[in-house]
């Protein structure tokens, strides 16, 4: 696409022993939307300030152009950081908070007007420049916070989950607003969230975090449509995930049966995990099927049912339009392409088993529910 | 309902020792000292004692202004220090406070005066005697010392509160160190400025012991003239008199810091 801007080599980052950070090598095209996605406590925020500067990595090193910039203070980076936190200073209006950086930069009155009006136009807080951050609503505080670090037009833009206090509609509408000011501008964004479908829509890369460590680092249909590991199907979307061993280059076994796959180069009789989509899995008549299943749940979820068919004990998550009643016994056709073959790893096991699907749904979906269950722990 | 009941212990005590005094204050202030009819000469008598207002107002705000420079980096270093030296540190500036205040001002006095322990000290070096004492800057220094704790510890509060975040998102917009402080630490720092000010000035500008001890023997402050109306010249309508209008120049002070601070933040502190 275009050049590498920074790049984090062998970044560590102990706290008081626990390892936070463990090797991440990551590299950041200019103008380039990459995204962190993982978990809470995985170290995302960590990362970002390391790259804004306010957290020397343990060891590693980290470059801006070439150049090593461990110790440049951040006054000092064209960085500019929207923080998770929004730190926006209580003692300065809205206005005067978005025009912090520009007062800074000496630009002329009237210009910094122009931006800071059209700044606050944008993030539809016209009207508010006179309040306080204190009187403000969290969603509101918190575009307060993109607009004072956009207005800048930094060269790179650190953002640490900044859509995360606003509702759904807002929420889409800020993310496209951001997406676009992110081309037009030509800003390479690094942006963190823990909403995927957020990070598949916006980004052009993501890399998923997973305790410190990057399990995989990809365009948003890679890591959706390759999971390297269980961790990442499962973080991405829903999956299945089962046991199979790979039989030869292009055929795989699991349930006891050979299935046709993509997948290639892997060991003879390799023990791998095998992903299954749950909206990639047709349903057919049982006697023209691959797999048989009896549907044991059933969700309407708007677009789709989710159906919960158990097959031999293991129970499957499809997402499917046509009604299939509980109790009702059906078969399932995969493709080749359906079946995606992953090598086993650390998280193998772990993920991609709805045999508690059900009771997971009903707690969820019914507070009194989970209200009573509580109360029968307690008991 | 409930809060109002709450506050009842406490507008007693409002009532009893602050409205009660305060009309006795001003009964007195207007009354004369013998027939104890009403009258407004003790206040037409203020005029000969405008020097000694103003100079006991301009010695204050000195002390404060010095307490203000000297105690905001000892504030902020300690408000910057980990938490167990800031504990220890915390106990340092409080101990004095604990040492009876007339205690404190004597041992200025035997330090000072000209057979005291620097002069004698200098003396061994064939320097001086040096007048330490018997002048208004020994005064400025008896109040800064008695009364520094008063500034560093609202100083403190403001600033162990601040948010560290707030000066990282300043240094992220582009702030060097130095316009850290100016930009975000000092401006946030407002209230703890308003509040250490007023909180020096005030005891300051009507002590009365001090400047007995450590000032010549013109250097009579206003708190000097209000005791010496008490004790000496036996004329307590007058002295209210006094009171009442130091009390007045106090809060016209008191106005003044919070508008400068241009906050309506200061006003929590009064
Ligand atoms: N200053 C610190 N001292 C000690 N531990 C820290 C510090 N900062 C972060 N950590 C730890 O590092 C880990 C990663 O934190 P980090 O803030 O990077 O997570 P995150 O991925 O941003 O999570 P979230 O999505 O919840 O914001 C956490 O376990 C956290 O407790
Ligand atoms: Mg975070």
């Amino acid at each position: 696409m275009s050049k590498e801007l920074i790049r984090l080599v062998d970044c560590v980052m102990v706290f008081d022993d626990e390892t936070v950070l463990d090797s991440i090598n990551l590299y950041f095209n200019d103008k380039e939307f990459l995204t962190l996605l993982g978990p809470s406590g995985c170290g995302k925020t960590t990362t970002l300030r390391i790259i804004g500067g306010f957290q020397k990595p343990t060891s590693g090193d980290i470059l801006f152009d070439g150049v090593r910039i461990n110790d440049v203070p951040p006054h000092k980076r064209k960085i500019n950081t929207v923080f998770q936190k929004y730190a926006l200073f209580p003692h300065l209006n809205v206005y005067e908070n978005v025009a912090f950086g520009l007062r800074l930069q000496k630009i002329p009155e009237k210009e910094l007007d122009a931006r800071v009006t059209e700044m606050l136009e944008l993030v539809g807080l016209r009207g508010f420049e006179h309040r306080k951050p204190v009187s403000l609503s969290g969603g509101q505080q918190q575009r307060v916070a993109i607009a004072r670090a956009v207005v800048n037009r930094p060269q790179v833009l650190l953002l640490d989950e900044p859509l995360g206090a606003l509702d759904l509609r807002l929420r889409k509408d800020m993310q496209n607003e951001l997406k676009r000011i992110q081309q037009q501008l030509g800003i390479t964004f690094i942006y963190v969230t823990h909403d995927q479908e957020e990070a598949l829509a916006m980004s052009d890369t993501v890399v998923v975090m997973d305790h410190g460590r990057i399990q995989q680092i990809g365009t948003p249909e890679d890591i959706y449509n390759e999971p390297k590991n269980a961790f990442v199907a499962n973080f991405i979307g829903e999956s299945n995930i089962l046991d199979g061993i790979m039989l030869e280059d292009y055929a795989v076994e699991f349930f006891g049966r050979r299935f046709v796959c993509v997948d290639k180069g892997f060991a003879p009789r390799e023990p791998v995990d095998v992903v299954i989509r749950p909206e990639d899995i047709d349903i057919l008549p049982p006697d023209s099927g691959h797999l048989c299943g009896t549907v044991t749940n059933v969700t309407f979820k708007g677009i789709h049912y989710d159906i919960i068919v158990d097959f031999k004990g293991f129970k499957w998550l499809i997402q499917t339009t046509d009604f299939h009643a509980v109790g009702s016994y059906i078969g399932i056709r995969l493709n080749p392409e359906d079946i995606h073959v992953m090598p086993k790893s650390e998280y193998s096991g772990l993920f991609g088993d709805y045999s508690s699907y059900s009771e997971e749904y009903e707690e969820m979906g019914d507070p009194d529910a989970d209200a009573e269950e509580e109360n029968s722990d307690e008991e | 309902m409930r809060n109002r009941f709450l506050a009842t212990p406490y507008l007693i005590w409002m009532i009893l020792f602050v409205l009660v005094p305060l009309a006795v204050v001003v009964y007195f202030a207007f009354t004369d000292v013998n027939s104890g009819a009403l009258t407004l000469h003790n206040i037409a008598r203020m005029g000969n004692y405008l020097s000694i207002f103003i100079k006991s107002i301009w010695l204050a705000l000195v002390s404060a202004v010095i307490c203000l420079v000297v105690g905001y980096p000892v504030a902020y270093f300690i408000a910057k220090a980990p938490a167990g030296l800031q504990r220890f540190l915390l106990m340092l500036i409080i101990l004095p406070m604990c040492i009876s205040f007339l205690l404190r001002t004597m041992a200025w006095v035997s330090l000072l005066e000209d057979t005291g322990v620097i002069n004698n000290f200098l003396g061994m070096l064939g320097i001086g005697p040096l007048p330490l004492i018997r002048n208004n800057a020994a005064i400025v220094l008896g109040m800064v010392y008695n009364y520094l704790p008063y500034m560093i510890l609202p100083l403190y509060t403001v600033l162990e509160k601040m948010d560290p975040r707030l000066i990282e998102a300043a240094q992220d917009l582009g702030c060097d160190d130095m316009q850290v402080f100016t930009k975000v630490t000092l401006p946030m720092s407002a209230p703890g400025i308003v509040s250490g000010i007023t909180m020096v000035f005030v005891p300051a500008v009507s002590t009365f012991y001090i400047s007995k001890k450590l000032g010549g023997t013109d250097a009579a402050l206003i708190g000097d003239v209000i005791e010496s109306q008490f004790k000496a010249a036996y004329n307590p309508n007058f002295g209210a008199a006094l009171s009442l209008v130091l009390m007045i120049l106090i809060f016209i002070c008191i106005g003044l810091t919070n508008r400068v601070s241009g906050d309506e933040k200061g006003a929590m502190l009064v």
